[in-house]
Formats: C-alpha cells, sequence, structure tokens
C-alpha cells in the first residue's frame, strides 16, 4: 500500500481529546480483533493493558534469573578464592561452615546488583530501544504524544488492516485528526 | 485536551466535595493545572536561557569546589598527615563526612523506591530531585574512604582481582562489605533514575529547537516513544527496580554501621547500630530534600506542583525518624548503664560531659532530639521558614552526631595513657567544604539541564489522567464489552 506521495504505508493514526477516550477506543479495537496496533500516551493509563489485551509483563522473569546470577557470582567469587586459591586467615578464624553468615551482605549486594541491571536492560530490549527513528514521528502531531496528546495507532501489516475499515474503526471511536503515517521509504 | 472547559467543573466539584466530605483529599497539584501547563512549566525551566542567579550561584559553588579539589590533590600528593588524624583518632572527619553525605543520598531513595511502594502518591512531585540529590550526596562519600586510605593508587586492592602479591580482599570484613554496598547503591540509584528519566528526555527531545539538543535529548532518550507496549514493560522495570532498591537502601546503611558495630570500641559495639543508623540516615536526608527544594520551587515557581501539603509529609517522615533517632539515642545510654560495663559507661559520661560536650548539648540534643519536634504542630509544618530552620539544625545536627559517634568513641578508649584529641586542619575543613561545592555545582547542573521534575509521573495524579475520568462535555464511545483485567 503506497500513500498518494509514494511513500509506503506504515499506519492508520488518529489522535484522541483524552486519557479515558484513548482507554474507549482502545478496547473497540481489541474487540475488533486488531492485532498489531498500539495506543501512545505522556503517561502510563491504568487499565490500558487490559484494555489492549496484553497480559502482564514476564520482565520479571529476566529479573529473577539476573538476581540468582548475581547470587551465583557472588558465591563463586567469594568461596572460590576463600577456600581454595588463596585461603587468607584474618583474625585467626578459619573457614568453615559457620563463617557462611559473614559471606552474606556481599551476596546480597551482588544480588540485587545483577538484578537490577538485568531489570534495565531487559526494559530496553523488550522494547525494542534503543532505536534512533520510528514511523510514528513522521506525524508532525505526534509529537504530542510525550505531552498532552494520546494516539491510537493501527498498523497497516496488521492482517486485518483495510484503509477503509480502520478509518472508520477510529471514527467511530471518536478519534480525531485521522491520518495516514507513511514509512520511511 | 482543553484546561478552560475542564476547570470550572472541576472547580465547583471541588468546592462541594470540601463542604460535603470533610476527608476529602487534597489535589496533590493544585488550581486544576492540566498535562501542557505541566510539561511547559517543568520542561521549561531546562529551556529558557541561565537565569543570572544561575551563573552567580554555580561561578561560587563551582570556586569551593575547586579549593576541595585542590585540598584533595594536596592530600593525596603530600599524604593524610596532612589531615590532624593521630593516635588514637585514626578516623575523624573523612569517615564522618562519608556517613554525612552517604546518609543524605537515603532520602532520595527512599522516596523514589519506598514510597512508591507504598503507593504514595505525592512522591511523584519532589522524586527526580531526591533522587539526583542522592547521586550527587553518594560521588561527595564516596571521595573520602577513596582517599582517606593514603595511596589512592593502590585503591584497586579493595578490588578481587587475582594478583602476584597472592593478596585477596577479605569477603568477611565489614569495610569490604561496604565498598560493595556503596557501589551497589550507586549503580542501582543511576538505573534507577535514568529509568525515570527516558520518559521525560523524549518530552525534551520532542519539543527542541536546536538541532544539538535534540539529537542528545534523543541520544539519551533511547527512542522512547510513550507507546503501552512499551509502559507496559517499563512500569513492570520500575516497579522491579523499586522493590529491589528498598532492601537495598536498607542494606547501605546497616553496613555503614557494621564498620562501627563489628570492633570493640565502647559505644560502637553495639546491635542498635544498624537500625539507628538508617533512621538517621532517612532524617538528615529529608532534611537535605527540603533544604534544596524549598528555594527551588520559590525561584523556579513551582508551587502548583510542590504544594504544602509535600513538604507537610516530609516535615512529619522527619518527625518519625527524629523520634526513632531520639530513641536510639536514650536506649544507648539505657543501656551503657544496663550493660555495668565500664568502659561504655565512662563513654556516654564523657560523651555529655568530656570535651566534646557541646557536641552532644548542642548537635544531638538540640539539632537532632528538641529541633524536629516542632513539626508536632501544624502550623509549624506548613511555616516554610520554620520547616527551613528545623531542616538546617538537622543537617548540622547528623554531621555532628557522625563526628560524636566516630571521635567520641575513638578519642578516650579503654586506657587513659593513649587518650588524645582530635584537632582537624585546613585540609580537613576546607575538604569538607569543597565537597558541599561538589555537592551544589552538581545541583545546579541538574536543575539547568533536566527536568527536576518527573513530568510523566506528576501527570499520572492528575484526575484526568485516569482512565474512566470524564471530562466535561466531553462524549465518549464505549465498547460493548467493557475492560479486562484492569
Amino acid at each position: 500500500m503506497r500513500t498518494p506521495a509514494g511513500n509506503k504505508v506504515y499506519a492508520m493514526a488518529a489522535e484522541f481529546p483524552s486519557a479515558s477516550a484513548l482507554y474507549e477506543a482502545a478496547k473497540r479495537v481489541r474487540d475488533a480483533g486488531f492485532k498489531r496496533w498500539d495506543v501512545y500516551s505522556p503517561f502510563p493509563i491504568h487499565g490500558m493493558d487490559g484494555a489492549m489485551g496484553l497480559g502482564k509483563s514476564w520482565l520479571s522473569a529476566a529479573v529473577l534469573v539476573g538476581g540468582v546470577t548475581g547470587l551465583l557470582t557472588a558465591m563463586i567469587l567469594e568461596f572460590g578464592p576463600s577456600w581454595f586459591i588463596y585461603p587468607l586467615i584474618v583474625h585467626g578464624k578459619p573457614f568453615t561452615w559457620r563463617t557462611v553468615p559473614a559471606f552474606f551482605p556481599i551476596m546480597f549486594e551482588l544480588t540485587i546488583l545483577f538484578a537490577a541491571f538485568a531489570a534495565f536492560f531487559s526494559m530496553l530490549l523488550m522494547n525494542g530501544l534503543p532505536r534512533w527513528n520510528h514511523p510514528v514521528f513522521n506525524w508532525q502531531r505526534f509529537a504530542r504524544a510525550t505531552n498532552d496528546g494520546f494516539f491510537l495507532v493501527i498498523e497497516a501489516r496488521d492482517p486485518r488492516f483495510t484503509e477503509l475499515e480502520a478509518r472508520e474503526l477510529l471514527e467511530g471511536s471518536g478519534g480525531q485528526h485521522i491520518t495516514i503515517i507513511h514509512d520511511e521509504d | 485536551m482543553d484546561a478552560s472547559a475542564i476547570a470550572p467543573d472541576v472547580l465547583a466539584a471541588e468546592a462541594s466535595s470540601s463542604v460535603e466530605r470533610p476527608l476529602a483529599r487534597v489535589p496533590l497539584v493544585l488550581n486544576q493545572r492540566n498535562f501542557a501547563w505541566l510539561t511547559e512549566r517543568i520542561a521549561g525551566v531546562v529551556e529558557g536561557p541561565a537565569p543570572r542567579w544561575w551563573w552567580v550561584a554555580f561561578a561560587v559553588c563551582a570556586g569551593v569546589a575547586g579549593i576541595g579539589l585542590f585540598c584533595l590533590g594536596y592530600q593525596i600528593s603530600t599524604g593524610v598527615g596532612t589531615w590532624g588524624l593521630n593516635h588514637p583518632v585514626g578516623w575523624a572527619w573523612d569517615i564522618t563526612n562519608f556517613v554525612f553525605w552517604i546518609g543524605i543520598g537515603h532520602a532520595g531513595t527512599l522516596i523514589s523506591a519506598i514510597l512508591f511502594l507504598l503507593r504514595q502518591k505525592w512522591r511523584t512531585s519532589i522524586n527526580r530531585a531526591a533522587e539526583a540529590m542522592t547521586l550527587f550526596a553518594v560521588i561527595c562519600a564516596a571521595i573520602f574512604p577513596g582517599v582517606h586510605v593514603g595511596r589512592v593508587w593502590m585503591a584497586w586492592f579493595m578490588a578481587p582481582l587475582p594478583n602476584n602479591y597472592g593478596i585477596w580482599p577479605n569477603f568477611r570484613s565489614p569495610l569490604l562489605w561496604d565498598v560493595f554496598a556503596v557501589s551497589t547503591y550507586f549503580t542501582v540509584s543511576v538505573l534507577f533514575w535514568y529509568t525515570g528519566l527516558i520518559p521525560d528526555l523524549a518530552t525534551l527531545r520532542d519539543r527542541a529547537t536546536s538541532k544539538v539538543k535534540k539529537f542528545l535529548f534523543g541520544l539519551f532518550a533511547v527512542g522512547w516513544r510513550g507507546s503501552n507496549r512499551n509502559w507496559r514493560h517499563y512500569e513492570m522495570a520500575y516497579l522491579l527496580l523499586a522493590g529491589l532498591s528498598t532492601p537495598l537502601v536498607l542494606s547501605v546503611h546497616s553496613v555503614v554501621s557494621f564498620d562501627f558495630a563489628t570492633s570493640i570500641i565502647p559505644t560502637w559495639h553495639t546491635t542498635i547500630f544498624p537500625p539507628y543508623f538508617v533512621a538517621g540516615a532517612i532524617f538528615g536526608g529529608f532534611a537535605m530534600v527540603l533544604t534544596l527544594m524549598i528555594p527551588a520551587r520559590a525561584i523556579f515557581k513551582l508551587h502548583d506542583i510542590i504544594t504544602p501539603q509535600h513538604v507537610d509529609k516530609m516535615a512529619k517522615i522527619i518527625l518519625l525518624t527524629g523520634s526513632i533517632v531520639s530513641y536510639a539515642y536514650a536506649m544507648e545510654f539505657f543501656i551503657a548503664w544496663y550493660s555495668g560495663n565500664q568502659y561504655e559507661r565512662f563513654a556516654f559520661w564523657n560523651r555529655v560531659f568530656g570535651p566534646y560536650w557541646w557536641y552532644w548539648w548542642v548537635g544531638m540534643l538540640f539539632c537532632n532530639a528538641m529541633s524536629p519536634q516542632l513539626f508536632w504542630f501544624k502550623w509549624c509544618r506548613r511555616n516554610v521558614y520554620v520547616v527551613y530552620f528545623v531542616c538546617m539544625c538537622v543537617n548540622a545536627g547528623m554531621w555532628f552526631e557522625r563526628f560524636i559517634i566516630i571521635v567520641g568513641g575513638l578519642h578516650r578508649d579503654f586506657i587513659p595513657s593513649s587518650w588524645g584529641m582530635f584537632h582537624p586542619t585546613w585540609v580537613d575543613i576546607w575538604t569538607f567544604v569543597g565537597t558541599f561545592g561538589i555537592f551544589m555545582s552538581l545541583f545546579l547542573l541538574f536543575i539547568r539541564f533536566l527536568p527536576m521534575i518527573a513530568m510523566s509521573e506528576v501527570k499520572i495524579v492528575l484526575p484526568e489522567a485516569d482512565a474512566h475520568h470524564v471530562s466535561p462535555g466531553e462524549r465518549h464511545v464505549v465498547a460493548a464489552g467493557g475492560g479486562t483485567g484492569t
């Protein structure tokens, strides 16, 4: 599909006057059976995940893996040298299982450290960030998405997408400034 | 979003609700400000030209920071003998300053993490600046243990690096725990702060007028576009970072207190130290948050975002933590007497009537224990001058408290023949003053180049951010199915 100017069509988009209007529109688009679409808002809207038919974010699993990795790293880092490579007796305190609690603080710190890195980087990774550009930025009005604008974008590569149906759905949901967003090429 | 359309109705609703419902919540953002106003006011601070006072303040702070850096250079090149350290006082201003600064950082993490988990929505107005304060305070703190080792070029010994000396860090030492705790704390705080900044950097990117700004904000905003599929993962990451930071912040000052508590020095060797230190850290940190935010609010006219309610709540936290600290002070005296240990009893007698008596009377008793008690009165919590006075008392008092704990414990320990006094040199004094210059310079740069209030978070507390909020005159096309999983 091409725009009159010859660009590839990325999506059909509309602006909504408020967070609640966007929320109601999202439910309609979800119920119409679209899969490749998204809403854009300056802040996360509580309940929007449900309105879009999205489940829980499984980023938490990555954080668990990060935390466990940190704990194991600390155990290897501490016990390996202390018991085997450089057994350093300080204050005459030998290495027995009784001294294990003294190793806990560093295990705790590295668990937190690795889990935090996992949270940050999996957030970027799962969101496909960082990226230099995105077709939605081709729409002039879209700059308000980080200020006070609420947008709904239905992508052209959605199997259900036809220009007519998308436009009608957005109009029927109360969308304003309905437009086609063109792709880069 | 048309503000004028909303305002009269909300105003009317507000007026009627205050009559009918005496327990109605006071709005967190006053005067029915809308999303666009918040963006304009907060981003406007960064986008406008630097005011003249900013240049003057920055020049002064950078100058003081320069003196501090000179003192550090002099101390590193000459040796720790330039400080007033001696036997028996081997730790003095250096470690006092370390504990003082790291404690200040704790309020930022409490606001950003613990209050987030507790769903305290008022935190959104202050969390960004408080987290920035945390980072800058930890930078100032990290200087002191870094240089007090004397030969800073040997600082890599603190890291577990294989080497041909066959030396390896002692993982059972609280000092090494401290290295891990503080560096983890700083790293996680940076990650948390930056995660929160991403949506706001995107706002600045979309508003940027010059190419350079657009590029730089664009680079650091990592292509954020406010997509809900992104917000979903973002919110989970934010929640988990808050969940991870909460035990972390409690652990950091606990580990700092282990540096003392695991030794045998009278007044140090106590089990009350971890909670006592954590409460003291939050106490001192909130005082510093208010010290910075009250002037910032006045200068940038942010009274609608940082409202009297915010100051009131922070004052209450100061009252709470101050009272916990006072209880700990009292309990220390009780245990010193109850233990029957003559050294412990003497050390506390010496704290009150010894050569450092006025540090205790002024710093611990008046500044820390008594002055926050003013916050029992609503009038005091609502009067910024009283609030500022108490915060200044607490800022000073918490430094004195650390000095009393550290030097007070060391200067008269077990054998009278080894007793001594500590006298700071000019290098001690100006290094400490210099860290204030570093701290304030960094904070001034922060308010100049980054949004000091989390725009995307403050917007959530507006009533119209709710998915079920209906503005007057707005007609909704409601889906038949309704929302699920909300």
